[in-house]
């Protein structure tokens, strides 16, 4: 089927996610569509396949003739289905009970049937799903597999992959490539979107590049990987001056550290942070620097290796250790693990200083109060309640927890979503920080803001974490395609 | 849009207006007249001396779950086994009166006794909710709606086994303790000062507890954002801990005071449902301490009141439940139709 996206606008509040998009993606085509976080590309698919709506004034045709998709079963109904990066599955029913949700009508299914067409669609596509298997114990690969017949039994004609290769294994992405091959030769329209250079060099097309919101251009075959990282990440920019790397004591200190989750592995990490030293995590999200950084806190245990803060072993510690031997986490999740919305920032102030005795002594409180929302400039009373604030205030004020003093600060996505100002000013507090020899380590998803602020670099690529790069020497198209899974054979392998 | 106290006063009476509504539909409904029902009612829980000694004996052990379930609603926990450890405390009190039965010690060292067991009886069976919480993974809903089933058929054992009756087990209960060990009551009335200071006592000790001290402002922070307070350093399970313990404690009061100022045995009946009308409380005063003392007497005297209903009317008793189900329905509503306005308002 023939999909054409015309003047696709989206608004989500003041953030604009798409920005007059125009596509065609002809019958019988792969395309991919590539683009960093936050760039557009999931509001674009999901628009597409019904879960959100446009703005007002663009257009879907198919075949050339306009739909209106309203909810995820219109656009099944039109012939658009979507893989979801995690599958929207059932997971404590059977396999073939899944394969029935969603079918339209029908008070009781006509299993015997329904069966039959399962085992026709499993064969042509080699695969071997067991029909009556729970869907738990099916790997991510296996879930994707069911879930792409399931959608073309129930009639869809356009396939949307979000990050399909996203934690399955090196066979099933093999599997996954040639069955995406043979329905484009069947006629069907396949859109792959990932963040993946090399998967989409091999398998797609044609591809689309979003940033920031804009289509900023299409490529084809043959692709040149540095053509689509400047794509992806926009020009490079002048970097400001940086500090240079201090010598100073090692604050904390990683030994052969491997951590799991249900994602992904992480193997045998070692690192040496330095007092006043700045490291940034690069990565696409879900890649292991979020896993890497909470092991930092002691919220995740690892489950091989060392951690050590100024030469004592907190391995398998609890954070309230760490955070007593000098390690503060912020999280970026402000208002659900930062802050406490329905207290005022005095209260949040009042319960970081772990106050001994009994009754509240509000005078002192509100004081406190006073003096950090004047020191971290936050637009703010004492008693204002935390979820009144703007974003870039909830930021400050989480700042304005921090301890002092403090060996190691580790902050997830410190200025995601601030305005410049605001951007500038948490990093001269934190720089501050550095002055005092507080080490920090932080995840972003701005190169631009890594390299500007890091004295060096950890790369996290599907578990693979890269050894540290010295930012001064490092570019914003270096990272670009490690980050894209690109230059990791030369790099020499984990040991950082 | 009305805003602040005096607003949420007006949402608070209009539901009470709306629920005395549909009570008076629902009367009209089985050929009764409203105002009689309620005039009855009034005169029931206010017309002598008596009966409001009456309300003031349900007051007492509603006002005192009230002001446990507070100290758990603070730290965000949903404590529906209140009930069973309203029971526990009965269990426990008994217990001890009946260790001490033939002892010498002075009646009034027993009578204290006998109430400070009651109060640990109650913070166990809380803190058994707690332990399946915090290290069990069972939701304190669940857990606590399971140790009421088990609280009330320990009660039933005990009656009918190892404390029944010489003779013959009966539901009316184990045999009653001597008059000594009655917490003293007024004259000719049933209620015992001492019990409703100790509740006033509870009461303004939560208040203070929660409006006052670090301790219920941490309690408030892990009710609030049991992730964040963490993260700011906050021992989280260790205070959901102690908010069971203390309303398991007030719980635990509340059954000491059932057996040794009401019914000075322990009966298959003992906790009266106080639990569940306690939670309906906390809720109707949307967990705000201040207003714990008017609405726990004003349900108190509607359950008094309504005793009347059958034997003037014959009409149901159960009309107070409803009218204090309704109440709390009407309320919620108003609170859920407020934030939907709220949240139209920003969009």
């Amino acid at each position: 089927m023939n999909v054409e996206l015309k003047n696709i606008h989206k608004h989500f509040g003041s953030v604009h996610a798409n920005k007059g998009i125009n596509l065609v993606i002809p019958s019988g085509s792969i395309q991919g569509i590539l683009g960093e976080n936050g760039a557009g590309k999931s509001t674009l698919m999901k628009i597409l396949s019904g879960f959100i709506q446009a703005d007002p004034g663009g257009e879907i045709l198919l075949d050339g003739k306009p739909v209106v998709i309203h909810s995820p079963a219109d656009a099944i109904h039109v012939g658009i289905g979507m893989l979801h990066q995690d599958p929207l599955d059932f997971p404590p029913m059977r396999v073939l009970d899944n394969f029935l949700l969603g079918q339209s009508g029908g008070l009781f299914p006509n299993r015997t049937a329904v069966a039959r067409d399962f085992k026709r669609l499993a064969e042509q596509f080699d695969f071997s799903l067991d029909p009556d298997g729970y869907v738990d114990s099916l790997t991510v690969g296996e879930r994707q597999q069911l879930e792409i017949i399931r959608l073309l039994w129930l009639g869809a004609r356009v396939l949307i992959l979000d990050e399909p290769t996203t934690g399955i294994s090196a066979s099933q992405k093999a599997k996954l490539f040639a069955t995406l091959k043979k329905l484009a030769e069947q006629g069907m329209t396949v859109i792959f979107v990932s963040h993946k250079l090399e998967d989409v060099e091999h398998l797609c097309d044609k591809v689309a590049v979003l940033r920031a919101g804009e289509l900023v251009g299409e490529a084809k075959p043959p692709y040149v990987t540095a053509k689509l990282v400047e794509m992806m990440f926009g020009k490079e920019i002048t970097l400001g001056e940086r500090q240079s790397a201090q010598q100073d004591e090692i604050v904390l200190a990683l030994q052969n550290v491997s951590l799991e989750d249900v994602r992904l592995k992480i193997r045998n990490v070692s690192l040496d942070v330095r007092a006043g030293e700045v490291i940034g995590l690069a990565g696409m999200e879900g890649s292991g620097q979020d896993l890497f950084i909470r092991a930092c806190a002691g919220l995740v245990r690892p489950v091989g290796g060392r951690i050590l803060l100024k030469g004592r072993d907190l391995t398998g510690k609890s954070y309230h250790v760490f955070k007593r031997a000098g390690v503060n986490f912020l999280p970026a999740a402000r208002l659900e693990e930062g802050l406490i919305p329905g207290l005022s920032l005095s209260d949040h102030f009042v319960l970081a200083e772990a106050p001994r005795g009994l009754f509240i002594d509000r005078q002192a409180g509100l004081q406190l109060a006073e003096e950090r929302i004047k020191a971290f400039n936050i637009r703010g009373a004492p008693l204002s309640p935390v979820e009144s604030l703007s974003g870039g205030n909830q930021q400050r004020a989480e700042l304005a927890l921090l301890q002092t003093p403090l060996s190691l600060v580790l902050l997830e996505h410190p200025t995601r979503g601030l305005d410049i100002e605001s951007v500038i000013y948490i990093w001269s507090k934190l720089k501050e920080r550095c002055r005092l020899k507080t080490a920090i380590i932080f995840i972003s998803s701005d190169l631009e803001e890594i390299l500007q602020y890091s004295d060096r670099v950890l790369v996290f690529f599907s578990g693979r974490v890269s050894p540290p790069l010295d930012a001064a020497n490092t570019t914003v198209e270096q990272l670009g395609q490690l980050i894209g899974g690109k230059g990791w054979a030369e790099m020499g392998e984990t040991h950082a | 849009m009305l805003k602040g106290r005096l607003g949420n006063l007006a949402y608070q009476l209009g539901a009470l207006l709306l629920s005395f509504g549909v009570v008076s539909l629902i009367l009209l409904a089985v050929g009764a007249s409203p105002m009689e029902a309620f005039r009855n009612m009034f005169n029931g829980s206010f017309g002598s001396m008596r009966k409001f000694a009456e309300v003031l004996v349900a007051f007492v052990p509603l006002l005192l779950v009230t002001a446990g379930l507070l100290v758990t609603f603070a730290a965000g926990l949903w404590n529906i086994g209140v009930e069973g450890q309203v029971v526990l405390g009965a269990i426990a009190t008994t217990w001890v009166y009946r260790f001490f039965l033939d002892s010498s010690l002075p009646p009034a060292l027993v009578i204290l006794l006998a109430i400070l067991g009651g109060m640990l009886g109650g913070a166990l069976w809380a803190a058994l909710a707690g332990l399946l919480k915090v290290f069990g993974g069972v939701n304190e809903i669940f857990g606590g709606l399971g140790l009421n089933f088990v609280a009330t058929a320990l009660t039933i054992y005990l009656i009918f086994g190892p404390w029944k009756r010489p003779g013959v087990a009966s539901m009316s209960g184990t045999v009653p303790f001597p008059d000594e060990f009655s917490l003293p009551l007024l004259t000719d009335l049933r209620i015992s000062p001492w019990a409703l200071a100790l509740a006033l006592m509870g009461i303004v000790f939560v208040y203070f507890l929660l409006q006052g001290t670090y301790f219920g402002l941490r309690l408030k922070a892990v009710g609030k954002n049991f992730r964040a307070a963490y993260l700011l350093g906050i021992p989280t399970w260790q205070y959901s801990m102690y908010s069971f313990l203390i309303c398991g404690a007030l719980a635990g009061a509340a059954g000491a005071i059932q057996v040794a100022a009401v019914y000075h045995r322990l009966i298959p009946s003992i906790s009266s449902g106080y639990g569940y009308l306690g939670l309906m409380v906390a809720m109707l005063i949307n967990y705000q301490a201040v207003w714990a003392v008017p609405v726990a007497l004003f349900f108190a005297a509607l359950n008094i009141g309504s005793i009347q209903l059958p034997i003037l009317m014959k009409l149901d008793s159960s009309l107070a439940g409803v009218l204090q189900g309704v109440l709390v329905l009407f309320v919620l509503l108003g609170e859920g139709v407020r934030q939907k306005f709220g949240g139209r308002a920003n969009s």
